[in-house]
Formats: C-alpha cells, sequence, structure tokens
C-alpha cells in the first residue's frame, strides 16, 4: 500500500482527539499509582504510549463494527465509549465495575459498546474476532470486526490459522498489530523473524500496511485507507502500527531490557500527545488556553473517577456463584 | 418413531434445530462436501448450503476460536471436532474462551456453542487418536457436558445442547454411531440436559456409566441376572452438571455402586462419583464403590493389548461380584 500523507484536522478535530488521548494517559497514570498503593491488584498492562492508535481507529469505526483486544485493554475501553468510573471500578475489584468485580482488568467487556474485551492468552483473540467477522458476515450487517493484537501475540500459530480463514472466506475482520517493540521483554528483533509483521498476511494473500503510531493524522490514514479496503473489498487487512509503550509490560515489569535513553526518545520527542499538540501550534488551529481548558476537564473526570472506584463497594460474596452458566435452561424445555 | 443408527439420529438433531433457529450453522472438517468423516452431518450441506455447512481447514485451535467469536455475536455453532482427540489443540479456546468469559464479563458475553464430535477409544488406532476427555471437561466450570448412549437420547440431547444458552461439549462415541434404535420423529422431542436416566431396574448394585459404557453395563447386567444378581443400570447421559440425585436415589435403594469408563480412573468421573457417594451416601453403603476403567497407559495399538486396556464385560462383572461380596 503506498504512503499517504497524514490527516489534516480542524481546531474540534484536535481537541477532540487531544481530549480522548489525555484521558486515557491520565487514566492510566493513575491506574499505575492506585496500583502502588495495592487498589489495584494481580496483573496491570498500561497503554501509555500507545494512545494515538485506539483513538485514530476507534474515530474510524461506524456503529456495527466491533472490536476486540488482549490485555492491554483500558485504552480500548474508555475509546469506545465505556464508562471510566466503571472501568476503574473494575480495576480495583469491586460491584460497579463492568464484570462486577469478576473480571479485573485484563476481563472487560461491553455490548452496549462492541467491545468484546479484554483477553488475557495472548494471540487468543484473534481467531475470535475473527469469529466476530464470521457472525457480521453471516448477519450481512455491513460491520468489521477490529481485532487488536500486539508483536509478541503475531508469533503465536492461531493468528496464522485464523489468517488463513479470513482470507478463505473473505471475512470482514481488521487485524492492528499495536508493535510496541517488545514481546514482554524481548525485543523485537529477538522474537520475530523477517521484516515488517504487515508482511506475513502475505503467504494467504492478506494484503497489508504500516505506519507510525507515534502521530495520529498518520493513524488517521492508513486506518481510513484500512478500514474502508475491508468494508469494500470484503477482504480482512492488516494494519502494522509501530508505537511504544512507556511503562514496563505489567506493573510489576522494572524494564531492565532497554535503556533510558531509548524511553526518553519517544517520550521527549515522539509522544502522540506532544505530537498532535505541536501540528495544533504550527498551524495555528488550537491556542494554549484551548488546551488547558481540555486538561483541567480531564483532570476533574479522572478525580470523579477515582472517587468512584474508590467508595464503590466490593461485590456481594453471593456474586461468587452468579454468571458461571446461563440459568434458564431452554435445553430443559 | 424410526428405527435408525445412532449416527442419523445426530444429523436429524442438528438438521430440525437449523430448520428451526437460522442462527444455528455447522463448522469442522468435512463436514460439508465429504458429507462428515463418520457421516454424521450427511446431507446437510445439500440441505442447508455453504454459508451454514462450513467445510474448515485442518487447523482445530482456529476453527474453535472463530466458533467462540461468532457465539460471542449470537449466532450458535456447532463445532465438530473429527474426534475430541484433535479437539486437544483448541482446548485453550474451549476452557478459557468458551467456558471463562461469561464469568469474567459478570454476566454479559454468553456462548452458546457446542463442541461435539467422537470421543475415546475407536478401534486400534492407537493412542493419540483414543483418549477419552470426559473429566477433563466435566471438570471446569462453565461448561455443560453430555455424553449420551442410544439413539434417542443422542438426539434429543443434542437438540437440547443447540438449544441451551451456554457451551456444549457433547461426546460422542465411533464405535456405537451404526447402533440402530427406535428414535422419535416430532421435532419437538427435546431430552433436559442434566438428567440421567435408569436404563434397566434392579435391587442389588447399582452400575453408573455413559457413552458406550452403558451398553457394556446392560449385557454384563443380562449376564448377572444369570447369577442371581439384580444391577440397576444409570446412563449418566450429562456429566456436568451431574444428576447426583438419580445416582444417590439408585443407590439409596442397592447400597452398592460400580462406576464404569473408558477414560483413566485416576480423577475420573468414577472418582467424582465414589466422592458422591462418600459425602452423601455414606450410610447406606454396603460395600466400598469399584471404579472399571481404562488401564493408566497410553492406549496400546496391538488386538489383545487394547482389549486389556478398555473396560470389558467381564470386569464390570468381576467388580458387580466384587461389591456383592459374591467374587470367589
Amino acid at each position: 500500500m503506498s504512503q499517504s500523507k497524514p490527516t489534516q484536522l480542524n481546531a474540534e478535530q484536535i481537541k477532540k482527539f487531544y481530549q480522548d488521548m489525555l484521558l486515557i494517559r491520565r487514566f492510566e497514570e493513575r491506574s499505575g499509582q492506585l496500583y502502588g498503593r495495592g487498589l489495584i491488584g494481580g496483573f496491570c498492562h498500561l497503554y501509555i504510549g500507545q494512545e494515538a492508535i485506539v483513538v485514530a481507529m476507534t474515530s474510524l469505526q461506524n456503529p456495527q463494527d466491533t472490536v476486540i483486544t488482549a490485555y492491554r485493554d483500558h485504552g480500548h475501553m474508555l475509546a469506545c465509549g465505556m464508562d471510566p468510573r466503571r472501568v476503574m471500578a473494575e480495576l480495583t475489584g469491586r460491584r460497579d465495575g463492568y464484570s462486577a468485580g469478576k473480571g479485573g482488568s485484563m476481563h472487560m467487556f461491553s455490548r452496549e459498546k462492541n467491545f468484546f474485551g479484554g483477553h488475557g492468552i495472548v494471540g487468543a483473540q484473534v481467531p475470535i474476532g475473527t469469529g466476530m467477522a464470521l457472525a457480521h458476515q453471516y448477519k450481512e450487517d455491513g460491520g468489521v470486526c477490529l481485532t487488536y493484537f500486539g508483536d509478541g501475540a503475531s508469533n503465536q500459530g492461531q493468528v496464522y490459522e485464523a489468517y488463513n480463514m479470513a482470507s478463505l472466506w473473505n471475512l470482514p475482520v481488521l487485524y492492528i498489530i499495536e508493535n510496541n517493540q517488545y514481546s514482554m521483554g524481548t525485543a523485537l528483533h529477538r522474537h520475530a523473524s523477517g521484516d515488517g509483521l504487515w508482511k506475513r498476511g502475505a503467504g494467504f494473500g492478506i494484503e497489508g500496511a504500516q505506519v507510525n503510531g507515534m502521530d495520529i493524522r498518520e493513524v488517521l490514514t492508513a486506518g481510513k485507507n484500512a478500514i474502508e479496503y475491508v468494508r469494500e473489498k470484503n477482504r480482512p487487512f492488516i494494519l502494522e502500527i509501530d508505537t511504544y509503550r512507556y511503562r514496563g509490560h505489567s506493573m510489576s515489569d522494572p524494564a531492565l531490557y532497554r535503556t533510558k535513553e531509548e524511553v526518553s526518545e519517544y517520550k521527549d520527542t515522539n509522544d502522540p500527545i506532544i505530537n498532535l499538540k505541536k501540528y495544533a501550534f504550527d498551524k495555528k488551529l488550537v491556542t494554549e488556553d484551548d488546551f488547558k481548558k481540555i486538561d483541567d476537564h480531564v483532570k476533574k473526570e479522572i478525580q470523579e473517577t477515582i472517587k468512584f472506584a474508590e467508595e464503590s463497594p466490593e461485590p456481594d460474596l453471593s456474586e461468587l456463584w452468579t454468571d458461571v452458566l446461563i440459568e434458564n435452561d431452554r435445553g430443559a424445555q | 418413531m424410526t428405527m435408525i443408527p445412532i449416527r442419523d439420529a445426530l444429523r436429524d438433531a442438528m438438521a430440525e434445530e437449523m430448520r428451526r433457529d437460522g442462527d444455528v450453522f455447522v463448522m469442522g472438517e468435512e463436514v460439508a462436501e465429504y458429507q462428515g468423516a463418520y457421516k454424521v452431518t450427511r446431507d446437510l450441506l445439500q440441505e442447508f448450503g455453504p454459508k451454514r455447512v462450513i467445510d474448515t481447514p485442518i487447523t482445530e485451535h482456529g476453527f474453535a476460536g472463530l466458533g467462540v467469536g461468532a457465539a460471542f455475536m449470537g449466532l450458535k455453532p456447532i463445532v465438530e471436532f473429527m474426534t475430541f482427540n484433535f479437539g486437544m489443540q483448541a482446548i485453550d479456546q474451549i476452557i478459557n474462551s468458551a467456558a471463562k468469559t461469561l464469568y469474567m464479563s459478570g454476566g454479559q458475553m454468553g456462548c452458546p456453542i457446542v463442541f461435539r464430535g467422537p470421543n475415546g477409544a475407536a478401534s486400534r488406532v492407537g493412542a493419540q487418536h483414543s483418549q477419552c476427555f470426559a473429566s477433563w471437561y466435566a471438570h471446569c466450570p462453565g461448561l455443560k457436558v453430555v455424553s449420551p448412549y442410544d439413539g434417542p437420547s443422542s438426539k434429543g440431547l443434542l437438540k437440547a445442547a443447540i438449544r441451551d444458552p451456554n457451551p456444549v461439549i457433547f461426546l460422542e462415541n465411533e464405535l456405537i454411531y451404526g447402533l440402530e434404535f427406535e428414535v422419535p420423529d416430532d421435532p419437538d422431542f427435546v431430552l433436559p440436559l442434566g438428567k440421567a436416566e435408569v436404563v434397566r431396574e434392579g435391587t442389588d448394585v447399582t452400575i453408573t456409566a455413559f457413552s458406550r459404557m452403558v451398553g457394556l453395563a446392560l449385557e454384563a447386567a443380562e449376564k448377572l441376572k444369570e447369577k442371581n444378581i439384580s444391577v440397576e443400570v444409570i446412563d449418566l447421559r450429562t456429566l456436568a452438571p451431574l444428576d447426583t440425585q438419580t445416582i444417590l436415589n439408585s443407590f439409596k435403594k442397592t447400597n452398592r455402586l460400580v462406576n464404569v469408563e473408558e477414560g483413566w480412573a485416576y480423577a475420573g468421573i468414577g472418582s467424582e462419583i465414589s466422592s458422591l457417594i462418600m459425602e452423601q451416601g455414606f450410610d447406606d453403603m454396603d460395600a466400598p464403590v469399584e471404579r472399571v476403567a481404562a488401564a493408566a497407559v497410553p492406549l496400546p495399538y496391538a488386538y489383545n493389548l487394547e482389549q486389556a486396556a478398555l473396560p470389558q464385560i467381564d470386569d464390570i462383572i468381576k467388580a458387580v461380584e466384587k461389591v456383592t461380596y459374591r467374587q470367589s
């Protein structure tokens, strides 16, 4: 696929994208803090650095489109419009959480927002997303399934099983590889052979493209092309989006496998939020004051989110036994 | 009622449910143009077309995952494994995705899917094609596990499994696909999941069994009658949730129990029933529960070794004689 120019944005778009990215960043920063205070347990994978991807891609979706991802999922949930308070309440294991406190960071869902999780087994969401695309095709609803996974998942066998069937059956699935350069702690060049994860569909006849994920305008252009390709051609497509996560793999990872300089280079010179601001200033589209208003708004929203998640009670103990099976056994009728 | 083989009873169950509900479809290896590796999906392609009868590549983990995704979206896939031995490739999708997601989502994400196909030993196909997975799946919360024996229950339970809103593991047996039974034609004939059936009444010993082993148990019971031992045989039908009440009611009467299963004894269905008797039937117990099961070895190929490894009628007779203290 040929390189396209970054999408031009107007002031309203800039402000919207800035706010959506900032909400994710602040949410994740506070998640890290709450984890440190012991209010969030278990595994917690932060999305900081990767915000442009999900914010751009979500803005390109049609209402009937569906989304599935792995465990670095907080950003996807906020982007698709799930209530940050209830996402945070799930992180703190409270009854108002999206899974009533039974899923946690890695396992949240919203049928209302067409968000299908939140999956903890690396790569398992890829066949599932492909099956969701099969359902779009079966129901003829015109929907596309946006199936997100990482560079690490790209080495799982089931990803290629899914590619094969998606291509054979012309399924409307957009595979979005969020290549954050590390499969947990193993650098890309140490875990992935060949050149370009986006090219790995070629043997199955699946086209792909690669784009810089640190500039939301580039993601918007490539994402739009990709999603239109899937919808119009009824074919799968692989979009590799190169990005970088600033924090460790999870909260328990001090990230000793990479240098501070490497992290700083992204944070200081290639940050997606700073890049968008820079574009706005260069074009004289949004003022410092406008951004400040958004900062304040987000700050307030996050404060309310934390308060809600801290005050929501723990699940009732009776919740332990619910939702194992759907009880109205239609088979018994 | 029509006299048909079990494979046709299963086929009719799928065809009837596909006529009834447009969201039901079948996918698996060789299910369409080949008409099913064991002809269980015969003529489905002709009636329902390739959209609803989907030949997959040999890619169990992948297509099991696709089925789960389609089920999350509200479709009702029937995923056929050519054998559950191949389904082991897909077990992550079955357990981690299909069985657990309802719970992990606080009840939002139902997964109405059936995984079906032959389970256990066929005939001299060696260790990798001969395993019984009943206890593996029955162990996991979030799944229903069904393993029928005769024609009517194969049909009625498969229809129930397809209508059930939960993921259901439906374990068939290749060796009995050709056995013929009178099977109801009524498209509304459905049997409840979670109910066992007393298929032979008796007073001295209860035998619990499922799938092909029910047939062996019935034959053993007939031979034991000649020895004046009256055997009650329970076809468990559903292994999860287990119909504990039917087992306990029978045990209250017979006070002795033998479980027969084709899988290994260790942590098997028989172990579970043994625990049930100890926990809830202790006061009725006149003899320790006996477990007739496969030898704890990978199943051998040679005819005599294979026979020695799998439960036989004589093994059941010996176990019954043991719990009735008639063993010489």
